[in-house]
């Protein structure tokens, strides 16, 4: 970590995701840390690095490999007053706590009638492009983002890492922090000092067009960045949003832009069908129709069950900056 | 043991007469408030009841070991006298039954689906098992704070054992001492599943040895072994001794629900010679025997249970039902729409 200026660090997402539990943990007694391979390893991608030492085991516990129980008891902790911070090690290890997520942690609230809460932060490396194979590199919102109860939060840059994960644990309610493991260590950027909170369903307008709108999140975001200068050089100018929560998701921020540029473009890494780019398309549809001059197109992975470990196979699975700019061409020519 | 083969209170287990009989009050009361909850079922002015006939006496035992406003109970859906005994009223309980606005949960839960803040009862849902992780949360948070003379009681049934977080949350209080104690009621039914086709090994306590934690099994039909039991491993739990496995031998007298007809996989023959092994009334006689109670004070508390839950049940029903508007309230805190604007 460098420090830039008095004001802000330049930080990696690995760094920012640790910085930030770093802190709520040292601000709040309440809150601790239960995964696999969260204590003397620090973490598979060294989040929680030396905070065993720091913290003890009675906050950082290294739980056995049973995800279901991370976390019901993690539910179980917040039931009772704690601020408990899951960790489910991939994101494709997350099904066994299926249940725990879906059937119990996003109905506390709801079917006690408010008696009983449930202050959770479940956080999840997803998604590929790092030769995850089958195991290690799924994207699992579409599963979640259907259910009422659950806040879903998939951010991109360090500065929305630090911020949307503050919210997250200050959140009286069960979120699901999403971490796109390809950008842990390849994005950089800089992240304010002290504490700050970005509020949840706020999308981020990361670069302004006249003549399409592209939504994504994720890794992704960085790709149609890329995409979108590509086609700056051209002349054609692409507006790009990054949503970065899912759940609640930003109505406003996505109608303004499409009614501008009359144009959408949905890009995610998650299976198409079903997505989160079909909700999205569903509400301009309903919302924005008669703005729009070209029909609603998504650029999301196939309708296969998650990326092989041969190369070519996960190419074929994975979008690109150059198919992502190839699609913007397309749609601003329509 | 057979109570009715016992010929004296042989160990109290420190319970004095008035313990005694409120542990009988409490076995009436769960029958009664049973039977009321299938009868208004029949009547048809609640689609669903479920019932704890056989339970009795354990869960009078095991909820006079529980502390009130001390520890914490983390039920499963048959466990309307552990309820009952932690301090739930049989308003509350029919409220519950008709659904009514009043109600804990606001209508919103299944019948014999209780939570109570106030009174150290977890919110549960009907999935097995999945309240078993969220009470060893609860026995963490007792012990992350250091507050000793505290301790979670959780319960299942003999089914729910099959179920992978049962395992989960056994294997994870006994590696962490948590202050926790897991009763098993075994009635012998999940729904129509007998033992048999459930486990191999039918005494559910002797995985204890295998978890590295105490395991124990005691006769589910004699409240003051139960209380004994239940008591020695809550003891256990909030002095720092860490969690004990218990398992109390039982039987499911009714259909599992309303909605189920056991007599399609057992057969009446068999529950009537269960039945002679009834724990309600062997523990009256029991009580009467040793001069605990007298026929004419058993005359008196069946009046009172009865009358009890009749003005519960009047009371209960004359609450409205929640408002259609009720449906949106208490998803978040504060006002919610998926999409923000």
């Amino acid at each position: 970590m460098a420090v830039v200026s008095a004001n802000s660090t330049v930080m990696n997402n690995v760094e920012a995701v640790r910085a930030t539990l770093y802190e709520a943990l040292r601000n709040d007694e309440r809150t601790l840390i239960l995964g696999e391979d969260v204590g003397a390893r620090g973490n598979v991608f060294l989040i929680t690095k030396d905070f065993v030492g720091e913290f003890g085991e009675r906050r950082i516990i290294d739980t056995p490999i049973a995800e279901a129980s991370i976390v019901g008891i993690a539910v179980g902790m917040a039931m009772e007053g704690l601020r408990p911070i899951a960790e489910i090690q991939f994101a494709d290890f997350i099904y066994p706590s299926f249940n725990q997520i879906v059937g119990e942690a996003a109905k506390i609230r709801y079917r006690s009638n408010g008696e009983y809460t449930c202050p959770l932060v479940i956080r999840t490396p997803y998604g590929g492009g790092v030769r995850g194979a089958l195991s290690h590199s799924v994207s699992v919102e579409a599963l979640f983002y259907h259910v009422p109860g659950l806040k879903i939060v998939a951010p991109a840059f360090p500065a929305d890492v630090k911020g949307l994960l503050n919210t997250a644990i200050d959140d009286p309610d069960p979120v699901l922090f999403l971490e796109h493991k390809k950008t842990y260590r390849l994005i950089k950027g800089e992240v304010p000092n002290g504490h700050y909170t970005i509020p949840l369903g706020k999308a981020n307008v990361l670069k302004e067009g006249a003549q399409l709108t592209v939504v994504s999140y994720g890794l992704y975001v960085h790709w149609a960045l890329d995409a979108a200068r590509q086609l700056q050089e051209d002349g054609l100018s692409v507006e790009v949003i990054d949503l970065r929560s899912i759940r609640p998701m930003d109505k406003t921020t996505i109608l303004e832009s499409v009614r501008k540029t009359r144009k959408l473009l949905i890009v995610h890494e998650d299976n198409k069908f079903g997505g989160i780019g079909a909700e999205i398309s569903a509400m301009v549809a309903e919302e924005a129709l008669f703005d729009l001059d070209a029909p609603i197109r998504r650029l999301c992975g196939p309708d296969v069950p998650a990326m092989g470990y041969a190369l070519p196979l996960e190419e074929e699975f994975m979008s690109s900056p150059g198919a992502m700019a190839q699609a913007m061409r397309e749609m601003v020519k329509f | 043991m057979d109570l009715n083969q016992r010929t004296e209170i042989e160990e109290r287990h420190g319970l004095t007469d008035e313990q005694l009989r409120a542990m009988f009050r409490n076995m009436l009361l769960q029958r009664q408030l049973d039977n009321r909850g299938f009868q208004l079922n029949r009547q048809g002015k609640v689609p669903f009841a479920l019932g704890s006939e056989g339970h009795e006496a354990l869960q009078a035992g095991a909820a006079m070991a529980f502390n009130r406003g001390r520890d914490i109970l983390a039920p499963y859906y048959r466990d309307l006298g552990l309820c009952l005994g932690i301090g739930l009223s049989p308003y509350e309980i029919m409220l519950s039954i008709f659904a009514r606005a009043p109600d804990h949960n606001g209508g919103r839960q299944f019948p014999n689906h209780y939570s109570s803040k106030a009174a150290g009862l977890m919110s549960f849902s009907s999935i097995l098992a999945a309240h078993l992780p969220h009470a060893v949360g609860a026995a963490y948070a007792m012990k992350y704070r250091g507050e000793s003379g505290r301790a979670v009681l959780a319960t299942c049934g003999d089914g729910t054992t099959s179920e992978g977080e049962w395992h989960e949350s056994m294997n994870f209080v006994a590696i962490h001492k948590l202050p926790f104690v897991m009763l098993v009621e075994n009635n012998e039914w999940a729904i129509s599943t007998p033992l048999d086709k459930q486990m191999a090994e039918p005494q559910i306590w002797k995985r204890a040895a295998g978890y590295g934690m105490p395991g124990k099994r005691f006769n589910g039909f004699d409240p003051i072994e139960t209380y004994a039991v239940v008591k020695e491993a809550m003891d256990r739990a909030r002095g720092g001794g860490g969690p004990t496995l218990i398992e109390g031998t039982c039987y499911r007298y009714l259909a599992h629900s309303t909605d189920d007809n056991d007599m399609t996989y057992r057969t009446r023959e068999v529950v009537t010679e269960r039945r002679k092994q009834d724990p309600v009334p062997a523990f009256e006689a029991l009580l009467v025997e040793h001069g605990v109670l007298t026929a004419q004070d058993v005359d008196e508390l069946r009046k009172s249970v009865l009358q009890e839950t009749n003005e519960a049940t009047d009371a209960a029903e004359a609450q409205p039902y929640p408002s259609a508007a009720d449906l949106y309230t208490n998803l978040y805190e504060g006002a919610w729409q998926p999409w923000q604007s």
